[in-house]
């Protein structure tokens, strides 16, 4: 394909199809569904950029990806610059491109939205980290020579290993503490294998470490080791440990066997391989009716794993309606397409069990929208006498998350809003010199972009920060 | 990768370990716990830590074999390893300074009473510890204990020491000689026995619990115990709370809830097996 296409012949190209696994198949097992463009594909599909002048595209990123650039020169066929631009603006690419809510950020900002459909601009990225995954060889790295400082990172997910990498190619010597056994976060323990496969995780990981990076699992700040040690031990601190701790519904009967916080349920799955068992050792119940509760990513994420992992019916309760899920269209889509029923204006007020104390069913009220809440979106409200009861033998709970306070209990200096979360000054530094947090610590369970995009200023700043420190004088030797 | 030094068999079930951990060996505190991970597709387990040798870099896990993960764990020899161990987890025991502590300790939970007592006697505490088992073969850590103080020895076939329960034995010393606070460690209806015994008699109790867990850093909220009126996660929070609140009726059902996966798991030890992925449905 030549890049002299007009703009008329632009215009005409349809955007290119994700081929994805057959529902009916996909719904039994735990492989990735959007299977991702073969060349030909990627190729019409770049063609379609426009490359506006002034492109809304990049405003919409969150990083700022500079988007036309990597798109233009895919189309000039020079596929190892387009992975190195697209490389200088995002580290994560083949993650983000799978993960990243598109609709809502770069693609809705298209120009080419306004009459049809936007640039695929997700795939394509995707399409580009892939290559880039599979060809390191012929991609550039840059490595700043040794600072001698030395940099401590809490945290492997997104904006941890983000920090990490920045901050290696500074020169600086960076070690990351990770409190479980696998390094990644939410990328490993919650996000699905179908969605995101671990391999693109574990492959990200050993490239950090090929760069220097020493990544400590086992390793729980607060415990193992206090925030005061680290900030004696390094020059420099990045607190990067996730909005871990779950939130339940506080309703009775949600002790029963058979309730499950999505975190729960999904580490089991995806971190431990429960659907393995027994060949994994950790199990999960299985359930025939599996409810889950909540209208977000996580709870797609929970109840496509519930029908997969054999669920004969694998159902979402959300107390608003479609229109306000917070879940990435795609996986309302694949969702739908893979047999998942949703109650919408539903909320659960009560968990029933037997007389051995399983979940039987969830005691429900309808709901209807009122009012816009603070949040802009309506607020639901309960309709009095409209209980019903929704059978069902496992409950998973995914209604959101907060800031675990295991580290920051430990560190009183530190200082937290009212929710938890750190606070931090436009460098992302905190109350405490030397000490930075970026991601959901900081913003509350928000989005993987965004973690990574702290991370990456962090490691700025943390760099700038350090050259304005004085050395300590060298000892003898 | 963590080795193990030393291996000892201390009852027909219950084996010691004394693994390389230096890190937490400098750190931990009485009533600490380390999540294990022996390697491949193994389970986090909750481990006590029972002692710690700082010097060696070695700390002590006494482990019940119960199911799978626990046999392959007991079966390890001086020289293999154990892939990951992170801690120490949880909260240190509450301790008091003076007067005198009851320890009450049952079956491997005598383990977990032991670091308790030495920190107790450690600080000039006088220490009473009252351990039992089903025979003479499962008592445990008794030469360590009376090195710390009067040791009751219970028996429930009568073999060795005092025929009967812990229980009865702390009724009885509660009532001669009293006691400041009680620390109760074992199976489930030990500990809800112990505390309701001393609910009445308003001694401060104790209790070490041992729901099932996952990561063990308060982000899986399975661990989640009732305690008073409040959700706790014992991971974080615990794992010891005050006996009188904790609700052990549903602590002791929430243990029972992958008994059948545990049984499967037997099952299928020797082969390649899909029946895990049948709904163990609410019967
Ligand atoms: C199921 C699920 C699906 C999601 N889907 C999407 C999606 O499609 N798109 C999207 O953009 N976002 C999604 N998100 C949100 C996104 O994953 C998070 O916003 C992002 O991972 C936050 O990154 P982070 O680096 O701040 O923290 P995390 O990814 O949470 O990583 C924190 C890490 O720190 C470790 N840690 C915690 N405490 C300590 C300690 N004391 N010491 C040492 N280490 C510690 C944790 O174990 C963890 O590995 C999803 C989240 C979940 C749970
Ligand atoms: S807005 Fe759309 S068409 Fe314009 S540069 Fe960005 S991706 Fe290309
Ligand atoms: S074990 Fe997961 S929160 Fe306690």
């Amino acid at each position: 394909m030549s890049s002299a296409l007009t703009p008329r012949e632009r215009m005409k190209l349809d955007r290119q199809k994700m081929p994805e696994q057959d529902p009916a198949a996909r719904a039994r097992n735990f492989a990735e569904v959007n299977l991702g463009f073969p060349e030909q594909m990627a190729l019409i599909e770049a063609e379609r950029c426009l490359q506006c002048k002034d492109p809304r595209c990049i405003k919409g990123c969150p990083v700022k990806v500079n988007i036309p650039r990597f798109i233009e020169l895919m189309t000039e066929g020079n596929i190892a610059a387009a992975a190195q631009s697209l490389l200088d603006d995002n580290a994560l690419p083949g993650v983000t491109g799978r993960v990243c809510p598109q609709e809502t950020q770069c693609e809705i900002e298209c120009i080419r939205g306004n009459k049809g459909m936007p640039v695929g601009i997700g795939y394509l990225e995707r399409y580009v980290a892939d290559w880039a995954r599979n060809h390191r060889d012929q991609l550039a790295t840059s490595k700043a020579p040794p600072t001698g400082r030395r940099v401590v990172v809490v945290g492997s997910g997104p904006s941890g290993l983000t920090a990490a990498g920045e901050l290696a190619r500074l020169g600086h010597d960076v070690t990351v503490y990770e409190a479980l056994h696998k390094p990644g976060g939410v990328l490993v323990y919650g996000i699905p294998e179908f969605r995101l496969p671990k391999k693109i995780v574990e492959q990200e990981v050993e490239r950090l470490q090929a760069a220097g990076v020493k990544i400590e699992c086992n390793v729980v700040v607060g415990r193992t080791y206090t925030l005061q040690e680290l900030r004696e031990q390094f020059d420099a601190v990045f607190i990067a440990n996730g909005a871990g701790l779950p939130v339940f519904m506080n309703v009775p009967g949600e002790n029963l066997k058979g309730v499950y916080s999505a975190n729960e349920y999904l580490t089991r799955v995806n971190l431990m391989a429960a659907y393995e068992f027994p060949r994994a050792d950790t199990p999960v119940l299985v359930g025939r009716r599996v409810a889950v509760v909540g209208g977000g990513n996580v709870a797609m994420d929970a109840v496509r794993t519930a029908r997969r992992l054999g669920a004969e019916q694998a159902l979402i309760l959300y107390r608003r309606t479609k229109t306000e899920m917070p879940a990435r269209v795609e996986e309302i889509h694949h969702a739908e397409e893979e047999g998942i029923h949703f109650e919408f204006l539903t909320a659960p007020v009560e968990v029933l069990g037997n007389e051995k104390r399983w979940v039987r069913g969830l005691k429900c009220v309808r709901m209807k929208l009122g009012e816009p809440d603070a949040s802009g979106r309506a607020r639901p409200e309960p309709i009095p006498g409209s209980e019903f009861i929704v059978d069902c033998d496992v409950v998973v709970v995914a209604i959101g998350t907060r800031a675990n306070p295991l580290l920051t209990s430990t560190c009183p200096e530190l200082k937290l809003n009212r929710h938890g979360n750190i606070v931090v000054d436009e460098q992302g530094m905190t109350s405490l010199p030397g000490v930075f947090a970026g991601g959901d610590i900081v913003r509350g369970a928000a989005t993987v972009i965004l973690a990574m995009g702290d991370g990456k200023r962090a490691a700025r700043a943390i760099d700038t920060w350090l050259a304005a420190q004085p050395r300590p004088t060298p000892s003898a030797g | 990768m963590h080795r193990v030094v030393h291996r000892r068999q201390l009852s027909p079930n219950v084996t010691l370990l004394e693994v390389e951990a230096a890190r937490i060996a400098q750190i931990r505190r009485p009533g600490q716990f380390v999540i294990v991970r022996l390697g491949g597709n193994a389970e986090r387990i909750p481990l006590t830590i029972a002692d710690a040798h700082p010097a060696a870099g070695t700390i002590t896990l006494v482990i019940q074999a119960v199911g799978k993960s626990t046999r392959e764990l007991v079966a390890l020899q001086p020289g293999q390893a154990i892939q990951d161990i992170a801690g120490p987890l949880g909260h240190p025991t509450e301790q008091i300074d003076a007067g005198h502590a009851v320890c009450v300790g049952g079956g491997v939970g005598t383990a977990v009473v032991h670091p308790i007592a030495q920190g107790l006697h450690r600080k000039g505490v006088n220490v009473t510890s009252i351990i039992g088992g089903r025979s003479r073969e499962w008592v445990i850590f008794e030469p360590e204990l009376r090195a710390l103080g009067d040791v009751i020895v219970c028996t429930d076939d009568g073999s060795y020491g005092r025929k009967g329960f812990v229980t009865d034995a702390l009724k009885d010393l509660l009532t001669t000689v009293g006691a400041d606070i009680v620390y109760a460690v074992g199976p489930v209806p030990m500990m809800r026995a112990v505390a309701n015994l001393t609910r009445p008699l308003q001694v401060r109790t104790i209790v070490s619990l041992n729901p099932v867990m996952v990561d063990g850093t308060g982000m899986c909220g399975g661990c989640r115990v009732s305690v008073g009126a409040e959700t706790r996660f014992a991971c974080v929070d615990g794992p010891e709370f005050d006996g009188h609140l904790v609700d052990f009726d549903e602590l002791m059902d929430r243990l029972g809830t992958y008994r059948e996966f545990e049984q499967r798991a037997a099952q299928c030890a020797d082969g390649p097996c899909r029946i895990g992925l049948a709904a163990p449905t609410a019967a």
